[in-house]
């Protein structure tokens, strides 16, 4: 699957708290959710996302609140991948469960500045980017982890595993 | 050869001998999923199509972010979470009877050391403090342990930390989680288990060794645990009559890194905006003024951090410019600090005591924060918007730095206003 769209770049330790504050977890509907993605560290961000663009952000991208409302309004605000250093352990879980395609790759990281149009292949770990003409591949997943992103997130693959079981 | 953590982990998978990096599916003996992030675990649990969930006695739900309700939509979340609890059967625990999540189950007795327990809340990593492998995880992961018993897991490697010397007056479990996430940092743990020993340890009481836990998660950690000796023996033998399986680290147990303090040279550790990690010693903080302080939490809302603080409000005034919020993790301690007094010294000292919830700790109610406001809380998290608006700032500390803090109207320590 190739993906394409403009670098959003951020920093380190971007928390849960403010990908989705807390105050805006009354409601669980990811478009309801997505219009207050980054509201409070880049309040410009929601309505510069288009469809496609990517986020790009140094380490521990995701940290603290376990809310699986995160990834969920990145992804509901058209963002098709985060590539960062390094992401948080929770964030890293919810996103693979509910299919927001991560990818590790700090060399990546270093290249992009916010505007930049990247092209990436998630097969292949792939990062181009077009506007600094530099490609880059990304830290390949486990392969207990490609099981469950082919399956299409933790549902379906637990639901495939429970038909393998009765059958 | 093992640590505490990969013997938990072996007991609860398919295999003889683990080793870290390795995938696998463990057996969880509790799971657990609140007001916020049970709406989302449920709608995926029904996704599974699975009509029952795997045990219906190893699943608990509390309501305790948003409740008591504080809008139409947390009652509606709130709603949900208890119908579902009621057709499935669950534990439950309703406002009146509830406190906050990571307070009340050990308290209960539904945590026991050795096990495993998974929670849609990154602060369950709290119940390490017992010796159980326990940690937080999303909806999505929660709604197919509800479903299964099991979950998939990466073996994390193991991180011993070692606390010598003996603490000094004031010093408490947070503050040697708070100096610990300052010198290793927000991911100084990413992915790892943060084992924590030595002879300050041993002295610790158990809700220190909670609050140590509870914020392992600060550090980017999969979950903090503490080996089992006397006082967690005595802890569960007046919580639960349970039996339950005590597992050690091996002498010989293989760590990816050793990591040593003297905590005799150890202040009360401040954690400035916006990192919990942003840590100095209290000596060094300057002349912060402050809007509100609050006291409670899962990481502070036990009867000994009421305690601390009673010891310090009793018979003094907040500071007529300040808001003093003290909140009782659950209804038990409430009751107890009710009993002994310490909500009566809160009262008079003008302080706010309100029945158990996360509330404030999120920026959900009961203490939301103005721009330019500044808090100091007993809480776990200071990031940016935590607790209110964007432009609020969040001071974590420890209980006793906290009730000093509230009479002084700025930080502060308990030597300046005890006499």
């Amino acid at each position: 699957m190739r993906l394409k769209g403009k670098a959003h770049k951020f920093g380190a330790n971007v928390d849960t708290d403010v990908i989705i504050p807390a105050r805006y977890l009354n409601v669980s509907e990811p478009g309801e959710l997505a219009k207050h993605c980054m509201e409070d560290i880049a309040p410009e961000f929601i309505a510069n996302a288009k469809p496609g663009d990517i986020i790009v952000a140094t380490t521990n991208f995701g940290c603290g609140s376990s809310r699986e409302h995160a990834p969920l309004a990145i992804k509901a605000c058209g963002i098709s991948c985060v590539i960062a250093q390094s992401f948080a352990r929770i964030f890293f879980r919810n996103a693979i469960n509910i299919g927001l395609p991560l990818l590790e790759s700090p060399e990546a990281v270093k290249e992009t500045e916010s505007g930049d149009t990247l092209e990436v292949d998630l097969a292949s770990g792939t990062i181009n980017n077009i506007s600094k003409n530099k490609v880059c591949i990304a830290n390949p997943y486990p392969a207990f982890m490609m099981e469950i992103i082919n399956a299409g997130g933790l549902i379906q693959f637990t639901k495939k595993g429970e038909e393998h079981l009765s059958s | 050869m093992t640590t505490l953590a990969g013997k938990i982990l072996t007991a609860h998978s398919n295999k003889k001998e683990i080793s870290p990096g390795e995938f696998l599916n463990i057996r969880v003996d509790l799971v657990l999923a609140n007001d916020v992030t049970a709406p989302l675990a449920i709608k995926e649990f029904q996704r599974l199509g699975i009509s029952k969930v795997f045990d219906p006695k190893k699943v608990v739900m509390v309501p305790d972010h948003f409740c008591p309700n504080k809008d139409i939509k947390s009652a509606e979340q709130a709603k949900l979470i208890r119908k579902f609890a009621e057709e499935q059967g669950l534990i439950y625990f309703e406002v009146g009877r509830m406190g906050i999540e990571h307070v009340l189950l050990p308290e209960k007795g539904l945590v026991l050391p050795g096990q495993v327990v998974v929670g849609a809340d990154s602060h369950t990593c709290t119940y390490g403090a017992l010796g159980a492998f326990s940690t937080g995880m999303g909806s999505t992961d929660i709604a197919v342990a509800m479903a299964t018993g099991e979950i998939w897991m990466k073996v994390p490697p193991t991180i011993k930390f070692i606390y010598h010397g003996a603490l000094p007056e004031w010093v408490s479990g947070k503050d040697l989680i708070l100096y610990t996430i300052g010198d290793i940092g927000v991911d100084g743990a990413l992915y790892s288990v943060m084992e924590f020993t030595g002879e300050a340890i041993d002295e610790l009481s158990i809700d220190g060794r909670f609050t140590m836990a509870n914020m392992a998660i600060e550090a980017g950690a999969k979950a903090g645990i503490f080996n089992i000796d006397d006082k967690t023996k005595e802890y569960m033998a007046t919580h639960s009559n349970k039996a339950y399986s005590t597992y050690q680290s091996d002498e010989d147990a293989e760590y990816v890194k050793i990591i040593e303090y003297d905590v005799s040279k150890i202040e009360p550790q401040i954690a400035f905006p916006h990192l919990p990690s942003n840590t100095k010693p209290v000596s060094q903080v300057g002349d912060i003024k402050l809007d509100q302080v609050v006291i409670g939490s899962c990481t502070n809302g036990r009867l000994s951090d009421l305690r601390v603080a009673a010891r310090i409000l009793r018979g003094k005034q907040i500071h007529p410019k300040l808001r003093c919020i003290i909140i009782p993790g659950s209804q038990r301690v409430y009751l107890d600090a009710l009993r002994e007094g310490l909500i009566e010294s809160f009262v008079e000292a003008g302080a706010a005591v309100s029945t158990p919830t996360c509330g404030p700790c999120l920026g959900g109610h009961m203490g939301v924060l103005a721009a330019g406001e500044r808090c100091l809380s007993t809480t776990n998290r200071n990031f940016v918007g935590r607790m209110g608006s964007p432009q609020s700032e969040v001071y974590l500390a420890n209980p006793a730095i906290a009730a000093a803090s509230a009479i002084l109207g700025r930080i502060g320590t308990p030597e300046e206003v005890i006499s």
